[in-house]
């Protein structure tokens, strides 16, 4: 077979690829559900009501959706620049690490000037975690994949000896968890009574600020330039690196103010299961937001609608979660492939 | 104990080919689809199905052998899926790579909570045992660790012997290996530039199943979550350190596991009680990285990794 590019792409081919995607993503799904000897039906419909059947699950969906909304931002930026950041879940921890050592009343600070400070010094730290990684790709022709993955394991390591060294919280009990966060450093709550904290405007307002830096800026340019082709932006006169490094810093810091926001915000503290894998989680909503940043909001609350649903779901139904693990990493799978056919046709030799 | 005690003990070379055992047999996959012109980033998804399909095969009445085999069916389905998405298609080798492991993880888990649910400690099975042979087996040091491990470890060398011939003398090995480096000439021979990258990257992951099924079935007997616990990655980065080539590859998974047997041993000396022991449970990670940088200036990398061949297109 062979590949042959549609130079006036038509309507439906330009929907029906991703949709026949998103139908084949649940199919596969119901199969699984059916071979667990669960109903497909009410699988689904138990997994819609536990993500906005209620205030309550509506709520814990926006809130499982920040800390997706700033990786997925983070990777998006990225894999733009074909920087492939796969170390988002050690640059949470990074900016998580941060927001606990200053805002656990080290600086004496009203919260106005107290939050603003933490949550660039949590950025920074996460910029450099990636910075490392990028450095290693430009200086010495690294793949950044593997080394980026890597740090995961090591930033982990790192949190765990923090955990259970230095930063351990004294009134702990012995487990290994930080102190509380003073009040002065908590992210205040959008609106009073509900529990939806100021973490996700934050979230918003990132991605705003992404979709200008690529629509309106000459970096915004740049990154995109040297994603498509580093030869010809080079060639254009581009300073490929230097374009490289600043998109790590800004990835790195994105994916920092996840950690942040989840300790500041959500948690008040910081132990070793903060994240449950939203690094990683963030490449499938990148890549289903098409690296768009306010596509990545749509697809963070897409993402964790499934996965709060298929919590509530799985309580009740008895099918396991890891089903809602399973649509996602097809989803992200087939509309790779669905986005290739809006653009390509399948030709036989 | 003397470290220089612990380098001489016949012990710590046992454990050291113990553990590079199944970094062995995920490597050699790993080469195998990189000569081909595949970075196969799935292997981590791959070697944690692979890790649960042999053992629950055995656990379901299979023979150990049928095991290895149902972990090797599987990681090759796994590859064909990897396959058919990233060569034919020649979709981005690192987003489909994420995705396979990201797939085959989440289904592996899946599967688990299906086949056993409720259960608060995974079943055991009865792991391959110990083989000595004789006469070889009684060498001082070298002996116990080279000729009384498991019939897998062995398989494991044999893997290494086989990958090279085949590689480098026979006309298969001439094709997988022109896949890697020059697409377009295997092409104008007549041959199919997709079938050789899809059949390599399935054979390779098949042995990258079989690495993670040494983990359930030789190094332990039974399954945990978080047991693969980033050896496909290092196993990438050993075949950057390796040059491609399988016996340099082999060198570098022994010397990566001397390593990390060295560092569990240490930690029971008067040098493990002062230094944390997270520090030394990142030195195997630390470590890949520092070859990386230290091989990816010389390495030989094969021409067309990770460039998608499309007939017609030059």
């Amino acid at each position: 077979m062979r590949l042959e590019p549609i130079a006036n792409p038509t309507l439906p081919r330009r929907t029906l690829p991703p949709a026949l995607a998103l139908i084949a993503t649940f199919a596969v799904a119901a199969l699984l559900v059916m071979i667990a000897g669960g109903n497909p039906a009410d699988v689904f419909g138990l997994i819609f009501k536990g993500a906005f059947g209620s205030k309550f699950a509506l709520l814990e969906t926006l809130n499982r959706a920040t800390p997706l909304i700033f990786t997925g931002l983070a990777i998006a930026v990225a894999f733009r620049a074909k920087l492939w950041n796969i170390g988002a879940e050690a640059q949470l921890y990074a900016g998580a690490v941060v927001t606990v050592v200053l805002g656990t009343g080290a600086l004496p600070l009203p919260a106005p000037i107290l939050l603003p400070l933490i949550a660039v010094a949590a950025m920074a730290a996460g910029a450099l975690v990636l910075f490392i990684p990028a450095l290693m790709k430009t200086r010495f022709g690294v793949d950044e994949v593997v080394t980026t993955l890597l740090f995961n394991f090591i930033f982990l390591l790192f949190v765990s000896y923090l955990l259970e060294g230095p930063l351990k919280d004294p009134m702990g009990m012995g487990w290994p968890k930080s102190a509380r966060l003073v009040p002065e450093a908590r992210l205040p709550r959008i609106i009073e009574g509900l529990r939806l904290h100021w973490g996700f405007g934050l979230a918003l307002i990132s991605a705003a600020v992404i979709w200008v830096i690529d629509a309106k800026t000459t970096l915004g340019f740049e990154m995109r330039a040297v994603g498509q082709n580093a030869e010809a932006a080079r060639f254009a006169g581009i300073p490929v690196t230097k374009v490289i490094l600043k998109t790590a810093v800004l990835s790195g810091g994105l994916a920092a103010l996840a950690g942040f926001s989840e300790v500041a915000g959500l948690k008040g503290s910081l132990t070793l299961d903060l994240s449950p894998g939203y690094g990683y989680t963030g490449i499938v909503v990148a890549m289903l937001a098409l690296l768009h940043p306010a596509g990545v909001v749509v697809a963070a609350l897409f993402v964790a609608a499934i996965f709060v649903g298929a919590d509530s779901m799985s309580r009740a139904a008895g099918v396991p979660s890891y089903i809602a693990d399973i649509m996602l990493a097809t989803a992200l799978l087939l509309m790779v492939l669905a986005i290739l056919l809006t653009k390509f046709r399948v030709r036989r030799d | 104990m003397d470290l220089f005690d612990i380098l001489i003990s016949a012990s710590f070379w046992a454990a050291a080919i113990r553990i590079a055992s199944p970094l062995i047999f995920a490597t050699m996959g790993e080469l195998v689809c990189e000569r081909a012109g595949v970075l196969n980033l799935g292997i981590e998804g791959i070697m944690v199905a692979g890790a649960f399909a042999g053992w629950i095969a055995v656990w379901a009445g299979l023979p150990l052998w049928g095991g290895v085999a149902v972990a090797f069916a599987v990681g090759m389905a796994l590859g064909g899926v990897h396959g058919i998405l990233s060569v034919p298609f020649g979709l981005s080798q690192h987003v489909v790579g994420i995705g396979m492991t990201l797939l085959a993880t989440s289904l592996t888990f899946y599967t688990y909570r299906v086949v056993l649910p409720e259960v608060s400690s995974p079943p055991k099975i009865e792991a391959f045992q110990a083989f000595e042979i004789p006469f070889l087996s009684k060498i001082p040091v070298l002996g116990p660790a080279l000729f009384a491990q498991t019939p897998l470890t062995y398989a494991a060398f044999v893997l290494v012997i086989v990958t090279s011939l085949v590689l480098y003398r026979t006309p298969l090995g001439l094709a997988v290996r022109a896949a890697g480096e020059n697409p377009s000439a295997v092409a104008a021979q007549g041959l199919s530039v997709t079938a050789i990258r899809i059949g390599a990257v399935m054979v390779g992951s098949g042995f990258m199943a079989v690495g993670g099924a040494f983990l359930t079935m030789s190094a332990f007997d039974s399954f945990f979550f978080d047991m693969v616990n980033g050896r496909g990655w290092i196993c990438i980065a050993l075949v950057v350190f390796g040059a491609w080539k399988p016996g340099k590859a082999l060198l570098g998974a022994i010397l990566f596991a001397a390593f990390d047997a060295f560092q569990i041993r240490l930690q029971q000396t008067p040098i493990g009680a002062v230094v944390p022991y997270q520090v030394f449970l990142m030195m195997p990670y630390l470590l890949s990285i520092l070859a990386l940088v230290v091989m990816s200036r010389r390495a030989e990398v094969p021409a067309a990794l990770m460039v998608p061949f499309n007939k017609g297109e030059r």
